[in-house]
């Protein structure tokens, strides 16, 4: 019975699946050009071919920034939907836990890529400006989502940390002014005063390709990871009725 | 039920927690002593990484968040306990029931925590002053207003999270994961005032109005969402 009910399952989600595949050979396509512009761009003047980090940098910051909204947004709707409406209660449990992951995906990657950047433009990994500072508080709080997650006992994961998106939702712009008060207090680093702001408008292709590209990236990410966590559900709650039935019939 | 009525019968149900919470804790000292000895600890240890008597103006620069950090930890041992109390012969499933508005046992018991970390950060700060030599050169009367601000803001989020994380697994390990990234703005926050106040270098000011705004945000959101999480199974 539990088979079957699986394999029903998995027939009504192939029409999302179908066009879940589309959109990952779209994105592709859209990473490959994007690849192809920022390889060709024009060489920036002082830090060379180095520079070339920041199409790859810029999108996945930006990115990261995005996903805690779509984070914060699911998880009202959980508990709003939570004595109301069972499925879209545990659908838009899956869609937080899906964008929570893919936050902290970009936010790693970002750091990552800064940090190569960081190394080579300025000699160092890493450095206490306030940027950086609150873009590690960003990547510590949704870390500590994940992990308070997977601690949680089966049947509260989705109010607990629903809980803790609001807060960390609410500790983020805190934690920025803080940290600016913080760092602009004592004396700052000289570098990194921003560069003479704007970028020569050759650039400006290899900005937009990538950072569509790496947007339509997350959003194929993210579906793919609600779709299994919705998967994981229904079979969980088929596995439960499975048992219930089970006993019903030795009864 | 008028207004005024409803507001005094809170203020009753938030004062018979706190009473309890207080009468329990005097009877049985496991929090405060434990937290004692532990802050101590924390004063030994830490005067290994650096002589603070013979640097004195790095003993000022530093000990204001040493003694922060141990206020903290030491909080995130006794935070626990004081909802384990709770669990026994399902007084919390109890407190469900009943009509009292439980926010009431949130802030009783956040208001038990504060006294109890209080009392431990007077005389904390006493043996800080004695053990690393300290003499403030800012005005040290505003430490009065910065530590109980600062302790509030620990502990009201710190009396949340470990209601949040009662009923998961290893939970001793999962506050600190969970409480220490929420916290750091107010932890900031405090270290920065109180060694504004040693060093007399800069202004607390600013850090203080901070503390204020940040224990006032999140009171706000513990006690609007502590139903949820009570009731979240």
């Amino acid at each position: 019975m539990v088979t079957e009910t699986y394999i029903v399952n998995e027939k009504n989600t192939s029409g999302a699946g179908r066009s879940g595949w589309g959109l990952l050979g779209l994105t592709l396509a859209v990473l490959a050009v994007g690849f192809y512009e920022a390889m060709t761009a024009p060489t920036e003047a002082t830090m060379g071919n180095l520079q070339r980090v920041f199409y790859y940098h810029f999108p996945q910051v930006i990115l990261s920034f995005v996903f805690p909204y779509l984070n914060l947004g699911a998880s009202l709707l959980y508990l709003w939907w939570r004595g109301r409406n069972h499925d879209r209660a545990l659908a838009a449990d899956a869609f937080a836990l899906a964008s929570a992951e893919v936050t902290v995906l970009y936010a790693t990657v970002g750091l990552a890529t800064g940090m190569l950047w960081g190394r080579a433009a300025w000699g160092i990994w890493w450095t206490w400006d306030p940027r950086l500072t609150t873009y590690l508080l960003l990547w510590l709080l949704y870390v500590s989502y994940l992990l308070l997650r997977e601690f949680s006992a089966a049947g509260q994961t989705g109010v607990v940390s629903a809980v803790l998106a609001i807060f960390a939702a609410v500790d983020i712009p805190i934690c920025y002014m803080s940290i600016r008060w913080w760092r602009t207090q004592h004396p700052a680093p000289v570098f990194g005063g921003g560069a003479d702001s704007g970028i020569d408008p050759g650039m400006y292709a290899a900005v937009w390709w990538n950072l569509a590209g790496w947007a339509m990236w997350g959003a194929f990410v993210l579906g793919l990871r609600y779709a299994i966590e919705r998967r994981r559900q229904r079979r969980n709650e088929d596995d439960a009725l499975g048992f219930l039935s089970e006993a019903e019939g030795a009864r | 039920m008028s207004y005024a009525d409803s507001r005094r019968d809170y203020a009753a149900h938030v004062w018979a927690h706190l009473r309890k919470d207080l009468l329990l804790e005097w009877r049985r000292k496991e929090a405060i002593n434990g937290m004692l000895f532990f802050s101590l600890l924390v004063v030994v240890v830490f005067a290994l990484a650096f002589d603070p008597t013979a640097y004195p103006s790095i003993a000022r620069q530093i000990s204001g968040g040493l003694m922060c950090v141990a206020v903290l930890f030491a909080a995130m041992s006794a935070l626990n306990q004081s909802w384990a109390r709770e669990t026994q012969n399902g007084v919390l499933d109890a407190h469900r029931l009943g009509p009292a508005p439980l926010s009431a046992l949130f802030v009783g018991k956040a208001l038990a925590n504060f006294l109890l970390m209080t009392a431990v950060e007077l005389v904390l700060a006493l043996v800080f002053a004695v053990f690393y030599n300290l003499h403030p050169l800012g005005e040290a009367w505003k430490l009065l207003l910065i530590l109980p601000l600062g302790t509030w803001a620990l502990v009201v989020n710190g009396t949340f999270f470990a209601a949040l994380s009662l009923r998961t697994r290893n939970r001793e390990t999962l506050l600190p994961l969970v409480l220490l990234p929420v916290s750091i703005p107010a932890l900031l926050a405090m270290i920065q005032a109180t060694t504004a106040v040693l060093t007399g270098e800069f202004e607390p000011g600013l850090w203080i109005k901070l503390l204020v705004g940040y224990g006032v945000v999140f009171t706000t959101v513990c006690v609007l969402l502590f139903e949820t999480i009570l009731g979240a199974d």
